[in-house]
């Protein structure tokens, strides 16, 4: 029975989920759970993969996932620091770069 | 049996996900994603990849969704603000990327892998059952991929230290 293209799909339709949420919400909370949710869907696809291609997707995803704690360790500690100086975490609001 | 399954988990991980991206409360939309990772999990498992699964729940559905509600928690953003979704021109705009975006990942999920890439049906089971679950993993970790592992620790350090600079008082 192969599921890789269910799966493939479902990746998909979460990946754009993601991508939805990142354009569409300006709390950067947020916009950082849907990033980590396109994450989540790229996942998805190596372990799909991994089931005909050989188990290095799997050790991919291991890779994945540290990178994606790293990120989300220091992108909040990056929220904090805004936070304190903005007093919000509204994305229009910070808009020191933009002139 | 196992399809039914894969389905149930398949859109409750959509639905999840949909009404993470839609709730106006960011510990709502918190909770939304914890489900969706324990269903993503839930996939894995499905789909013969039992140790990811586990770790994807103590890493993603522990560890990480803890960070996210400790940072809501300490910058009281719990509270019901108006919210932050634009208006239907935002929708608008969102929708079509969406869709076009779609489009596009579904033509990729209609290339199958050329058939000399491809192992031969039911080789990765027997290797499980061969080396474990875990076995069929650590094996290619520890032989093939010693390097990048180690490289690991060092990013993992690198982020340790990071968010400790950042997070401090005065910056």
């Amino acid at each position: 029975m192969d599921l890789l293209g269910s799966a493939l799909a479902v990746s998909a339709i979460i990946f754009s989920l993601g991508v939805a949420g990142v354009l569409l919400r300006r709390n950067a909370i947020i916009v950082f759970m849907s990033i980590e949710l396109m994450l989540n869907a790229v996942n998805l696809s190596f372990i799909a993969l991994a089931q005909q291609l050989g188990p290095e997707g799997q050790v991919f995803v291991l890779f994945v996932m540290a990178v994606a704690a790293a990120e989300a360790v220091v992108g909040l500690a990056i929220i904090i620091a805004i936070y304190r100086h903005k007093q919000t975490v509204n994305l229009d609001k910070i808009n020191l770069l933009s002139g | 049996m196992l399809v039914f399954n894969f389905w149930f988990f398949s859109g409750l991980a959509i639905i999840s996900a949909l009404l993470c991206i839609t709730r106006r409360s960011p510990v709502v939309s918190a909770m939304w994603l914890v489900v969706t990772m324990f269903s993503i999990a839930a996939l894995y498992i499905i789909l013969g990849a039992q140790f990811i699964g586990a770790i994807q729940v103590l890493v993603y559905a522990g560890a990480i969704m803890v960070l996210f509600l400790f940072v809501i928690m300490l910058l009281n953003l719990g509270r019901d603000e108006p919210t932050d979704l634009p208006g239907w021109w935002g929708h608008a705009i969102t929708f079509g990327i969406g869709t076009l975006l779609i489009v596009e990942l579904w033509a990729v999920t209609r290339i199958v892998p050329a058939g000399e890439v491809r192992l031969p049906a039911g080789t990765m089971d027997r290797v499980m059952e061969q080396e474990g679950v875990v076995g069929a993993i650590s094996s290619t970790l520890f032989r093939d991929f010693l390097v990048p592992f180690e490289i690991t620790s060092v990013l993992l350090l690198a982020a340790v230290v990071g968010a400790v600079v950042l997070a401090k008082r005065r910056i």
